[in-house]
C-alpha cells in the first residue's frame, strides 16, 4: 500500500523525538510552528500575487520590511499617547499590537497598490521583466527604509504581557509564539474564508487557474490585479509586524532574508493555493527548528533540502489546485 | 437579411512577429450560425480571439451592433453581449459547476438565475453535477459546461471554438442537438473541423486560406462545392448527402 504525504509527513515530524526530550520537542514544535504561521503570513500573499497574476514580485520580501517598519512606528507612536502596550492588561497589549498591525496593513496596502501600478503593470507577461524591475523596487524601498528610518538595526518594543513564558506542566512555552500561532491561524481562517465563501475569492480562485477565462467572462481582472496585489501586500505587512515582534528587532534588508523562504514555501505548497501555503510553511518552521536544535549549521541547508525533495515527489507542490 | 449584428473588416493581426491573418472579412446576419472553416492553421482561431479582443489586430475593423469593438479590452467586449468558448474549453477544474457558473454571471441576480433554468433545460446533466467540480466531468459534460456557461448572461453573439474536438461520435450528436436549441437563444460562430458538424448546424459558412477569408455566403452552397471542400478543407471524397444529413 502506497502511502500518502499527508501520513507521512506528521511521521517524519515525530522522528525527532528519537534525539530531543519530549519538554524540548513541545517547546521547539510550538516555536517552530510559530516560525512557520508568520511565513505563512508572508508566503500566503506572494503565492497569491503569482497564482493570480503570474507575478514573480521579488519586492514583496520589502514590503514585508516597510510592514515591519511601519508597524514598529505606529505601537511607538500610539504607545507614547496611551502607553497600552506598558500596561499590565492582555486586552491592551493585544489592543495596541493589533493598531500597530492594522496601520501597518493599510500602508503598506497602499504602498503596493502603488507599486503594482507604476512598476509591475508595464512588465505584465515577462517573467524576465519582472524579475529585474521588481528587484529594483525592492533595492527603492530598502533605501527608503534607510532614509526614514535609518540604516541601523532597531529594537521591536513588544507589549508586557507578549514577554516571558507559561510553565505548562513543567514545559517552557513562551507566550509570544502561541499568540503567533492563534492569529496566524485567524488570520488563514479569514483569507480562507474570504476565497471561499465570497464572489470576489472565487473569482480570484477562478483567475488562479485561467486569468484569460476570468476576463472574457466580462470581469475587470486589473481591477481584481489590484485588489489581490493590496491584498498579498497587506499579508505581508501583518507577516512583517508579527515577525519583527517575534525576533524582537528589525533592520532594512530584513525582506531580502525572508523572501528566500517564502519562495521556498511557495514552491512546496502549491503555487496560488492558500492551504499549500500554510502546510509548506508550517513544514519549513517545524524543520528548521528542529534542525536548529540538533545542528545549529544545518538548519538553512535542510530548508534547500526539503525544497530538492518535496520538488522530487511532487513537482507541482502539495496543493497543486490554487487556492 | 437585415444589417449584420457582426462585421469583420480586412482585419490583420500578428501574433509576435506571424502575420497570422492577412485580411480576414465577413459579417454574421440576426438569427444565423456562422461556421469558419479552413485546414489547421488557416487562422479560424485567431479570428475568434481576436474578435474577443484577446489579440489587437494591427489594421481592420470589427464592429459588434454598428459599434466598433476591436480597440477594447476583453472584459469590455463580454460586457457587450458576446460570450466566448476557446478550443481548450477554459473550464475554472477545481471550481464546482455551481462556481462556473456564479463566475460567468455577471450578476448574481434574478435575471441570471432565471437563464440557468433554461440551461438546465439545454444541458440537464449540469444540474445533476451542479456540486461537483468541473475537472472530474466526462469529456462531453465538460464541453457542455464550457458551452453553457456564457448563457447565464444576456450575450447575444457565441464564439464557439472546435466543440467537438476529441468528443465521441456518440456525444458529438447530443451536442449537434444542444447547439441546436442554442440557436434560439443566441446567435452563434463556430470554429468547426468535423465538415459533418459543421453541416448540419451552419447556416452560412465562411472559408478560410492562409489567414484569409476565400469564400462566404450559405451552408447549402459549400455542401454542394465538391471543389471548394476540396481545396480548403482537404475532404477527398464528398459524403453522400444522406449520410451527411442523417439524424
Amino acid at each position: 500500500m502506497r502511502l500518502s504525504w499527508k501520513t507521512w509527513l506528521p511521521i517524519i515530524f515525530l522522528l525527532p523525538l528519537i534525539l530531543i526530550s519530549p519538554k524540548t520537542y513541545i517547546t521547539l514544535t510550538i516555536s517552530g510552528l510559530a516560525m512557520g504561521m508568520l511565513l505563512f503570513l508572508v508566503s500566503s500573499g506572494f503565492s497569491l500575487i503569482f497564482g493570480f497574476m503570474s507575478i514573480l514580485n521579488l519586492a514583496h520580501g520589502s514590503l514585508f520590511a516597510w510592514g515591519a517598519y511601519v508597524g514598529f512606528s505606529a505601537f511607538s507612536v500610539i504607545n507614547k499617547w496611551t502607553a497600552w502596550g506598558g500596561a499590565n492588561s492582555l486586552f491592551l497589549n493585544m489592543l495596541i499590537f493589533l493598531l500597530a498591525l492594522l496601520i501597518a496593513a493599510l500602508v503598506v496596502a497602499f504602498l503596493g497598490v502603488i507599486t503594482e501600478r507604476l512598476v509591475i503593470r508595464p512588465v505584465y507577461g515577462s517573467h524576465l521583466f519582472q524579475i529585474f524591475i521588481t528587484v529594483g523596487a525592492m533595492i527603492v524601498m530598502e533605501e527608503l527604509i534607510r532614509i526614514i528610518w535609518g540604516p541601523d538595526d532597531a529594537v521591536m518594543p513588544v507589549p508586557t504581557n507578549f514577554i516571558g513564558s507559561w510553565d505548562l506542566f513543567d514545559v517552557v512555552v513562551a507566550k509570544y509564539p502561541l499568540m503567533a500561532i492563534a492569529l496566524g491561524f485567524i488570520f488563514y481562517l479569514v483569507t480562507y474564508a474570504i476565497l471561499k465563501k465570497t464572489r470576489l475569492g472565487m473569482i480570484v480562485r477562478a483567475g488562479v487557474e485561467n486569468p484569460e477565462m476570468v476576463q472574457v467572462m466580462g470581469h475587470n481582472i486589473y481591477r481584481y490585479f489590484t485588489r489581490v496585489f493590496a491584498a498579498g501586500s497587506a499579508l505581508a505587512a501583518i507577516g512583517g509586524g508579527m515577525w519583527a515582534t517575534f525576533v524582537k528587532s528589525i533592520h532594512p534588508a530584513m525582506g531580502g532574508e525572508v523572501i528566500v523562504f517564502a519562495l521556498i514555501v511557495v514552491i512546496i505548497g502549491g503555487l496560488g493555493s492558500m492551504t499549500g501555503s500554510v502546510v509548506g510553511a508550517l513544514i519549513l518552521g517545524l524543520s528548521y527548528n528542529y534542525v536548529a536544535y540538533l545542528i545549529p549549521k544545518a538548519a538553512l541547508g535542510i530548508t534547500m533540502l526539503l525544497l530538492v525533495i518535496i520538488l522530487l515527489i511532487r513537482p507541482t507542490g502539495l496543493f497543486p489546485e490554487g487556492t | 437579411m437585415g444589417d449584420p449584428v457582426l462585421k469583420v473588416e480586412e482585419i490583420h493581426t500578428f501574433i509576435g512577429k506571424h502575420h497570422i491573418l492577412q485580411g480576414v472579412s465577413f459579417a454574421v446576419f440576426p438569427g444565423k450560425v456562422a461556421v469558419l472553416l479552413g485546414r489547421n492553421g488557416a487562422g479560424k482561431t485567431t479570428t475568434l480571439r481576436t474578435i474577443m479582443g484577446l489579440l489587437s489586430p494591427s489594421q481592420g475593423t470589427i464592429a459588434f451592433k454598428n459599434r466598433t469593438i476591436h480597440h477594447l479590452k476583453p472584459f469590455e467586449i463580454a460586457r457587450l453581449g458576446i460570450g466566448f468558448v476557446p478550443e481548450d474549453r477554459g473550464l475554472f477544474n477545481y471550481l464546482t459547476v455551481e462556481e462556473n457558473f456564479r463566475v460567468a454571471m455577471l450578476k448574481e441576480d434574478r435575471t441570471s438565475r432565471q437563464k440557468l433554468e433554461t440551461v438546465f433545460a439545454i444541458f440537464p446533466d449540469l444540474k445533476v453535477f451542479w456540486k461537483a467540480k468541473a475537472g472530474i466531468l466526462s469529456g462531453g459534460q465538460k464541453q457542455m459546461l464550457a458551452i453553457a456557461r456564457p448563457l447565464v448572461n444576456n450575450n447575444e453573439l457565441l464564439l464557439i471554438d472546435e466543440p467537438s474536438k476529441g468528443l465521441a461520435p456518440i456525444v458529438v450528436e447530443h451536442l449537434i442537438a444542444a447547439i441546436g436549441k442554442l440557436k434560439e437563444h443566441t446567435m452563434i460562430i463556430l470554429v468547426e473541423q468535423n465538415f459533418y458538424v459543421a453541416s448540419h448546424l451552419g447556416d452560412d459558412f465562411c472559408l478560410f486560406d492562409d489567414g484569409r477569408t476565400v469564400n462566404q455566403g450559405p451552408m447549402e452552397e459549400l455542401v454542394r462545392n465538391e471543389e471548394w471542400q476540396k481545396k480548403y478543407l482537404g475532404i477527398a471524397k464528398t459524403i453522400p448527402e444522406e449520410i451527411r444529413r442523417a439524424p
